[in-house]
């Protein structure tokens, strides 16, 4: 009755399965590994004709192989920039209505709703864009804010399609991941430090202001980066309204253009070798910037979570 | 001691201007959602007719026609990307949560989440270079590669999350029988957490049905029936993109009627998903 | 009587905090050893050593033999899968596999080795619960969820689904300390009817209990054993001061 505990000299599927996953798990690696050298690899002729001087050029035409980076850079960090600016205090203000304000059986359905913001894909921001939200710029908001023209911002004709509706669009759809994030990390401020606030005679608000945010600032700044990642790769909605002009220009009236844009509309027409070598080059230029701003989040939030994690009980 | 002075008048009403000002942000986000769904709802709903779902797409001008070949081919694009993604990210969020210790784990999870917020175009240009420039033509299969690319780091990352909701007792009382790690994984855990699997299963396809940008030079775009993986294939998104900048008015309709399709599905799966995870059992 | 069990030696760790310092114990066959002591004394760990389910926490590890009939469990080639066989084990929660119903959360172990027909799922099933003494309350309802029934009738459950795998050693750690006090009687009751046939080796903290159902009592104290004797000894005369201390309720 009693057998044997040894070990048969069988195959050894607990390994092979250990084993399995293991390489499969390894595939992520190779999988960034071979995105990172096929960016580089093909944009290598690109690198190899233009040098640095691509990035600080601003001339684009691709008939007369002029190939300058700069406008799209401006575009791409000016519309998320501005986006971010929209987004910030709308974001904050959900989270701390969610976690501060908001009975307990509102917070989950307007939670959901939020988040459901970010689920629209991203065709639809634009061509709701494009034929609400441009016209509504162009015939109300534009022509209000051309007043104060003596500011650089509101210089020139109202086109309704430019940087101004393409921010907008942006600020609506990273307004989801600033929200949850921050909201999540409020929710671990622990109860005693709101608790020690209003223990002091503070209101609400000081609370929020002086105890909630401060507590879990880090982590807000990581859902703000991780936002401003998601802004600067931004592709379909900004392509459809943001006039698609390689121009640097302060103006928000005025059209401009991004590096996932010109992607977009560029890189199934490009013949020319060079051409095409200059989109990747874009491409690895977006790809870098959204890696780094993508790491600083995630450690911004891992520390929060241990600090949070550390203090909290 | 100033209780009540004039400093806690003005302190009292910055706190209500300001708890004020997050109802309004709410109240915004949540009309912002309804405009958009309500607005693509009314416009849309003109153009959803059977000829929608069953006809190939027609010239400018020429009246009927749908978008058939292009919701066809969506399905076998996405399916294509999760034959692919599926397998490999649930193997790898087995391995990082039943195995993973240690500096390998620790990688593999930074990379996954870090090519989670790789811009979805870029996915474009991998598959670009690596399958449609040595193919020397778009098609729907270096489509379904590049959002393969896309939905691998967010079908790891939920998977390795539902693992870790399977309690650690179900492991030990399965170990405790006798039964062999290996048979543990997928007899206990990958059943438990079954349900919250397909939950994340469907986020991921939702996210990546209603992306156009990484298809624009991969798949393309097609004005036929065609089923063949190393042919171009239109797609609902691209479909929708190429009539929505386009100068007609019966092809913004089609855009409409298009935008739809993707907001109900989307929703639908979203909503699936959260009445999925109130369902589920433990915490 | 021989003894089922021998441990030599024994230390183990969690990372590089010990947990059990160089304990020797041996447990005689067809009995009822219970292992009592202050939480956090390593009463725990030194069961869940036997069955080799220690080395299964990330960064645990331990040292030592472990006879299981004269053979070591520790050496290089043993499977702890074939050991853990032989040596089914409780837990402190009822456990039962959420997504299986009665009938198959009984026979999840047999069902390792062989396929069995729906027939054969149901003669064991009803074998097993019989042995467990959960047979009349659920043989209306063997194909419901497992989860479905109560505490008491989910912790009888898993008691027969580690029964199911015929172990020649059961362990249990804190099998009642979950359960209401008539679910609890129902287990002591159902454990010495086991001792027939079965090894058994309870971890609890209730020393009423382990007065009740054991033949011998080992206390451990941070992870020391202290005192290993006759129960009845243990609890009226015990020898060492810490342990008298502890029975007498003066501490822990």
């Amino acid at each position: 009755m009693a057998g044997s505990i040894k070990r048969s000299g069988k195959f050894d599927i607990e390994r092979a399965f250990r084993g399995g996953t293991a390489a499969l798990a390894l595939s992520v690696l190779v999988l960034g590994a071979i995105i990172v050298y096929e960016l580089f690899s093909s944009s290598g002729p690109a690198f190899d004709r233009f040098g640095f001087g691509f990035i600080t050029s601003r001339d684009w035409d691709p008939v007369s192989e002029l190939y300058g980076a700069l406008p799209f850079i401006w575009g791409t960090f000016y519309t998320s920039i501005l986006a971010l600016v929209i987004a910030l205090p709308l974001s904050l203000g959900i989270a701390v209505f969610l976690t501060e304000l908001a009975p307990v059986w509102l917070r989950g359905p307007i939670g959901f709703m939020v988040e459901l913001l970010a689920a629209i894909p991203s065709l639809v921001y634009g061509l709701w864009g494009l034929f609400v939200l441009a016209p509504i710029m162009q015939e109300h908001i534009q022509p209000f804010l051309a007043q104060y023209d003596y500011l650089p911002f509101f210089k020139g004709y109202p086109l309704g399609l430019g940087i101004m509706t393409a921010s907008v669009i942006v600020a609506i759809m990273i307004l989801p991941t600033i929200s949850s994030i921050s909201r999540e990390v409020m929710y671990t401020v622990p109860e005693t430090q709101r608790e020690g606030g209003l223990a002091l005679g503070m209101t609400r608000w000081e609370v929020v202001s002086k105890v909630v945010i401060p507590y879990s600032r880090s982590g807000i700044l990581g859902g703000v980066i991780l936002g401003f990642g998601r802004a600067l790769g931004e592709t379909m909605a900004v392509t459809m309204v943001i006039g698609n002009t390689p121009q640097i220009t302060m103006s928000l009236f005025d059209p401009g253009y991004t590096i996932a844009s010109v992607l977009a509309n560029e890189f199934a027409e490009a013949t020319e070798k060079v051409h095409l070598s200059v989109l990747v080059e874009l491409g690895l230029i977006l790809f870098v910037i959204s890696i780094l701003m993508n790491s600083a989040a995630k450690l911004l939030l891992w520390r929060m979570n241990r600090y949070g994690s550390g203090s909290g009980s | 001691m100033n209780g009540g002075g004039l400093g806690y008048g003005r302190r009292k009403l910055t706190g209500h201007v300001m708890m004020a000002g997050s109802l309004v942000a709410a109240c915004i986000a949540v009309a912002l959602l309804f405009w958009i769904i309500g607005y693509v709802f009314i416009k849309g709903i003109h153009g959803i007719n059977l000829d929608f779902f069953t006809e190939l797409p027609t010239p400018v001008g020429v009246e009927g026609g749908g978008l058939a070949n292009a919701i066809v081919g969506s399905i076998i694009v996405v399916g294509m990307a999760a034959l692919m993604a599926v397998p490999v990210g649930v193997a790898a969020a087995v391995y990082l949560s039943e195995y993973g210790r240690g500096l390998f784990a620790s990688s593999v999870r930074f990379v996954a989440d870090v090519l989670a917020g790789v811009p979805a175009i870029v996915a474009g240009i991998v598959a670009y270079a690596l399958v449609v420039s040595r193919m020397g033509r778009f098609s729907a299969f270096s489509g379904s590669v590049a959002l393969a690319i896309l939905m691998l780091p967010i079908i790891i990352r939920s998977s390795e999350e539902i693992f870790k909701t399977v309690p650690n007792t179900l492991r030990e009382a399965s170990l405790a029988l006798g039964i062999p790690r290996w048979r543990t994984v997928i007899k206990v855990v990958l059943r438990t957490a079954s349900g919250g699997l397909v939950t994340g299963i469907m986020l991921a396809v939702a996210r990546v049905g209603g992306e156009a940008a990484p298809l624009l030079f991969t798949a393309f775009s097609n004005s036929f029936w065609s089923l063949r993986p190393d042919q171009p294939m239109a797609t609902l998104p691209v479909q929708l993109f190429n009539y929505a900048i386009s100068p007609y008015d019966d092809w913004h309709e089609k855009a409409w009627a298009a935008a739809l399709v993707l907001i109900f599905m989307v929703l639908m799966l979203n909503i699936a998903a959260k009445m999925y995870a109130h369902r589920r059992p433990g915490r | 009587m021989t003894d089922k069990l021998k441990v030599e030696a024994l230390s183990a760790w969690f990372g590089n905090n010990p947990a059990l310092y160089d304990i020797n114990i041996a447990m005689p066959e067809k009995s009822v050893t219970a292992i009592i002591g202050p939480s956090g004394c390593g009463k725990s760990t030194f069961v869940r050593c036997l069955n080799r389910l220690h080395e299964e926490v990330p960064g645990a590890s331990s040292r030592g033999i472990v006879l299981l009939d004269g053979e070591d469990v520790y050496s290089p080639g043993v499977d702890p899968v074939l050991l853990r066989r032989r040596m089914g084990m409780i837990f402190q929660k009822p456990n039962p596999f959420p997504t299986m119903s009665i009938a198959q959360n009984v026979v999840a172990g047999i069902l390792l080795e062989r396929r069995m027909s729906k027939s054969e799922v149901e003669e064991s099933a009803e074998k097993y619960l019989k042995l467990a003494a959960l047979w009349d309350e659920v043989k209306d309802k063997l194909h419901k969820p497992g989860m479905s029934l109560s505490g008491g009738q989910q912790q009888r459950l898993c008691i027969a689904r580690a029964l199911a795998v015929e172990p020649e050693v059961l362990l249990a750690d804190e099998p009642a300390s979950a359960l209401d006090p008539i679910s609890t009687a129902k287990v002591e009751e159902l454990f010495m009817d086991l001792k027939e046939r079965y090894t058994i080796i309870v971890v609890t903290h209730n020393m009423q209990q382990a007065a009740r159902i054991s033949d011998k009592t080992a206390f451990f104290l941070t992870g020391k054993l202290v005192e290993y004797d006759a129960t009845a000894k243990i609890f009226t005369n015990p020898s060492r001061k810490e342990t008298e201390d502890y029975v007498t309720g003066r501490f822990g």
